[in-house]
C-alpha cells in the first residue's frame, strides 16, 4: 500500500525524522491560510498523488505572496498531473501540501527496502539526492552506499554513522542524519514498511537535515496489525477495480490488451498472458480468481473483466486440481448466463474429470469455444477476436432480434 | 530416494483441526502419507481424522516420532508456528499459508540461524503448494492425481503452474521424482538453488525442471549456480514476460522492482548458463522430453 508524502512526513516526524513546516490542504482558501499560519515568506505547493516527479510534471510551486500560494492552488487542485509513474492515463490532484521552502545546500539520498538477497532490511544512502535512485545507480553506482540490517537486534548508530559520514557530513550535520536514519528505520520496523525513501534529505544553508521529501510503501499482508496506517489508504489514487476485485477475492491487474483472462493461480495467469503475446494476441488484464472457482466467483471475474471496454474475448484457463473440472465448467455456464457475455468465451479446462467438464460446456448451449491445451487456448482466444459475430455467446438481445 | 519426503516420514499437521489443514490432510493420507499427528493449541487430548491432536508440537513430536510438519495456521500466527515447529526439532517444515508479513519471514529466517548446519531445519514455501513425492506421500494442497512417479524433479515458485508442467509431463509418459513449491513470496524458507543441490545428490532424479517468475535474485542465482554444479540437464521457464513494471502479480514477490527482475531477464541469464529455456508454458513438457533424450550435457568433475 501506497500514501501521500504529507502522511508519510506525519508518520516519520513522530520518530524523530525532522521535516519541514507544512499542512495538508483541500481548498484555495485552506491554502492561504495555512502559508499564513506557517509564515516565513517562501512556500512550496505540492500536488499529493501517489507518483514520485511530480516537479517534472508541474505539480510543485513556489510561491513568494499569499496570493501566488492561491493561484498555485487554484492551478494544482483538480488538474490531471501525467509522469512516467503513473502512466499516460495520469492523476487528479484532489489534495495539496503547504510547506515552509527552506534554502538548501545540499541534497542526499536515503532509502530503506527489504532487500530480497540479503533477505534483510537494507538501508541506501547517496551522496547525490534529488534525483531517482535508479538514476544514481545508472550515472554513479559507486557512490551508493549500503548497510543490512541484523534483524535480531535492529538497526544500531554505528551503522548510521558510518552511512552519514561517507556521505561526507560534518559532526554536527552527522548527528541529525544519525536521528533521521535511525528513526526512519524503526519507522519502516514499527510499522511494517516495505519501503521508505528520503529524497532528499537536505542540508539547509543553516545547516538543519530536513527531509524534504518523503515516500512510504507497507506490506499488505501486515495492514491487519497496523490500523493506523491501513487508514491511511486513499481509495481515490487506486484504480477502482482493483477495490472491486478485493472485494470477491479477486486479484486483478488491468493492462493494454484485448484478450481478457480469468485464471486460478497467480503463475498460470502469468503463463497464461506470456501464452497470448506467443500466439500474437495482447492480453487485457493480469486476474487470478485462487482456488476455488465458484459460479459466484468465475461470474465476479467476468464482470470485472468484461467492465474494461477493449476486450473482446475472453480465455477462461482453469487447472482444476482439488476442484473438479465439471464443477469448474458449470460455474463457467452459470456465470457466463448471469452475466450475458457479449464476446466470445474460450475455455482450457484441465485435471480431475476433465471429460465431464468439457461435455457440459459443449451441451451448455452457450458458444463457448472448448480448448484442451494451454497453446489451444491461446491460439483460438486470438483467432476469436478476428472472428465473425457467430462465435458470440447467446444474447438475450439477439435471441430477441 | 526421492528428496525431502517419502512413504515412511512421520508427518504431523499444525492447525489441524481447521477445515483447510482438514481436507488437505485426509487428501493426504488417501495419497498414502504417514500422518502421525496434529497440532491446534487447546484441543490437546482430542482425536481428529482418527489422529491424536497435541497442544504443542513438542508433545506431539515427543508422542509421534513425526519429523516432519505441514503448516495450514492462518497467517498472522504462521511465524510463530515455523519457529515452534523448529524448536521441536521437526527437519522439514512445509508452510501452505499465504499472506505473512514480510517481518516476520525475516525473523523465521534469522531464528533458523541458531541451527548448526546439519541440524538446521528445511522450510518450504510459505505461500507454496507444498512437495510430494509422487507414489509415496505429499504434504501440501496438490492433487495427487496429475503426478506420474518417475524420475524428473520440479520445483516450481507457482502452484499451479508446476500441476501444469506436471500434467505436460505425464501426458508424454514422464514421470516425476519429487515436485516443490517454493512459494511466491519475497522472502520464503528454501530457494530454488536449495532445491537444485538435494535434486543433483538424488540418486532417483534425473533432470530437473525448474519454473520461475518475475521478481528477486533467486532465479538468476539457481541458473548460475547449475551451470556450474549440475550434471543433470534442468528445463528452465520464467512466467511473466508480459508483466508490466512495477506491478505485483498476485504473488507478494511477482513484482519487477530492481535490474535482473524481469522474466526477460532470467531466462537470459538461464541461456547463458546452459540450461533449455522451453519457449513457451505449453512446451514445457516437449522440452523436458527433448532434454532427457539428449545425451548427458556433460559431467562434472568432483
Amino acid at each position: 500500500m501506497d500514501i501521500h508524502e504529507y502522511q508519510a512526513k506525519e508518520l516519520l516526524a513522530g520518530f524523530g525524522v525532522a521535516v519541514p513546516k507544512g499542512g495538508v490542504v483541500y481548498t484555495p482558501d485552506q491554502a492561504v491560510y495555512r502559508a499564513e499560519e506557517i509564515g516565513g515568506g517562501r512556500w512550496v505547493v505540492k500536488a499529493q498523488i501517489h507518483s514520485g516527479a511530480r516537479g517534472k510534471a508541474g505539480g510543485i510551486k513556489l510561491c513568494t505572496t499569499p496570493e501566488e500560494v492561491r493561484a498555485a492552488a487554484t492551478e494544482l487542485l483538480g488538474k490531471k498531473l501525467v509522469t512516467h509513474q503513473t502512466g499516460p492515463a495520469g492523476k487528479i490532484v484532489h489534495r495539496l501540501y503547504v510547506e515552509a521552502a527552506v534554502p538548501i545546500r545540499r541534497e542526499l539520498y536515503i532509502g530503506l527496502v527489504l532487500d530480497r538477497r540479503s533477505e534483510r532490511v537494507c538501508v541506501v544512502a547517496a551522496p547525490e539526492g534529488g534525483m531517482e535512485i535508479e538514476e544514481i545507480a545508472a550515472r554513479s553506482p559507486e557512490t551508493i552506499l549500503r548497510e543490512v540490517i541484523e534483524p535480531a537486534v535492529g538497526m544500531q548508530p554505528f551503522q548510521a554513522r558510518e552511512l552519514s559520514f561517507g556521505l561526507g557530513l560534518s559532526a554536527s550535520e552527522m548527528n541529525q542524519a544519525v536521528k533521521a536514519i535511525l528513526g526512519a528505520y524503526r519507522a519502516f520496523r514499527d510499522l511494517d514498511a516495505t519501503m521508505v525513501e528520503i529524497n532528499p534529505l537536505a542540508i539547509t544553508e543553516t545547516g538543519q537535515v530536513l527531509a524534504l521529501d518523503a515516500k512510504m510503501q507497507f506490506d499488505d499482508n501486515a495492514l491487519f496489525r497496523r490500523a493506523s496506517v491501513a487508514e491511511l489508504r486513499d481509495y481515490a489514487e487506486e484504480d477502482p477495480r482493483d477495490a472491486e476485485a478485493a472485494k470477491h477475492g479477486l486479484n486483478y491487474i488491468a493492462l493494454e490488451g484485448s484478450i481478457g483472462c480469468i485464471v486460478n493461480g497467480a503463475g498460470l495467469a502469468m503463463a497464461t498472458m506470456d501464452m497470448i503475446t506467443h500466439a500474437g494476441g495482447e492480453p487485457a488484464n493480469f486476474l487470478d480468481i485462487g482456488g476455488g472457482a465458484s459460479p459466484e466467483r468465475v461470474a465476479a471475474a467476468f464482470r470485472l473483466v468484461l467492465s474494461d471496454p477493449r476486450v473482446r474475448c475472453v480465455l477462461v484457463n482453469i487447472f482444476a486440481g482439488i476442484n473438479r473440472c465439471d464443477w469448474v465448467a458449470q460455474g463457467i455456464i452459470q456465470a457466463a448466463k448471469d452475466v450475458n457475455v457479449p464476446v466470445p468465451i474460450v475455455a482450457r479446462l484441465a485435471g480431475t474429470n476433465v471429460e465431464q467438464g468439457r461435455a457440459l460446456l459443449r451441451d451448455s448451449g452457450l458458444r463457448i469455444v472448448s480448448a484442451d491445451t494451454l497453446a489451444e487456448a491461446a491460439e483460438k482466444a486470438v483467432a476469436a477476436l478476428n472472428a465473425p459475430h457467430s462465435t458470440r455467446p447467446v444474447r438475450e438481445k439477439e435471441k430477441v432480434s | 530416494m526421492s528428496i525431502l519426503l517419502d512413504g515412511t516420514t512421520r508427518v504431523l499437521i499444525q492447525g489441524f483441526t481447521g477445515d483447510k489443514a482438514s481436507f488437505h490432510a485426509k487428501e493426504a493420507i488417501d495419497y498414502g502419507t504417514n500422518i502421525v499427528a496434529g497440532v491446534t493449541p487447546g484441543k490437546g487430548g482430542t482425536t481428529h481424522l482418527g489422529l491424536p491432536v497435541f497442544d504443542t508440537v513438542k508433545a506431539a513430536v515427543r508422542a509421534t516420532g513425526a519429523t516432519a510438519s505441514g503448516i495450514f495456521v492462518p497467517a498472522p500466527f504462521c511465524a510463530d508456528a515455523i519457529m515452534e515447529a523448529a524448536d521441536a526439532g521437526v527437519q522439514l517444515i512445509v508452510c501452505i499459508t499465504d499472506g505473512i508479513p514480510a517481518q516476520d519471514m525475516m525473523r523465521v529466517k534469522r531464528y533458523m540461524l541458531r541451527y548448526p548446519r546439519d541440524r538446521k531445519p528445511t522450510l518450504i514455501g510459505p505461500n507454496c503448494a507444498g512437495v510430494i513425492s509422487p507414489g509415496k506421500a505429499m504434504i501440501g494442497i496438490m492433487p495427487g492425481s496429475i503426478y506420474t512417479k518417475g524420475r524428473v524433479g520440479i520445483v516450481s515458485r507457482s502452484g499451479t503452474l508446476g500441476y501444469e508442467a506436471a500434467s505436460q509431463m505425464q501426458a508424454l509418459g514422464i514421470g516425476v521424482s519429487t515436485s516443490v513449491g517454493i512459494g511466491g513470496d519475497p522472502i520464503n524458507g528454501s530457494s530454488f538453488v536449495d532445491m537444485m543441490v538435494r535434486f543433483e545428490a538424488d540418486d532417483e532424479t534425473d533432470a530437473v525442471m525448474m519454473i520461475g517468475e518475475i521478481g528477486g535474485p533467486q532465479e538468476a542465482e539457481a541458473s548460475i549456480w547449475a551451470g556450474e554444479n549440475m550434471s543433470k540437464p534442468v528445463v528452465g521457464y520464467v512466467a511473466g514476460l508480459s508483466a508490466p513494471r512495477g506491478r505485483r502479480m498476485g504473488h507478494a514477490g511477482a513484482i519487477i522492482s530492481a535490474f535482473g527482475d524481469s522474466a526477460h531477464e532470467k531466462a537470459e541469464i538461464m541461456r547463458n548458463s546452459g540450461l533449455t529455456v522451453a519457449p513457451s508454458p505449453a512446451e514445457l513438457g516437449i522440452a523436458m522430453k527433448q532434454a532427457l533424450a539428449r545425451p548427458a550435457r556433460r559431467v562434472v568433475l568432483a
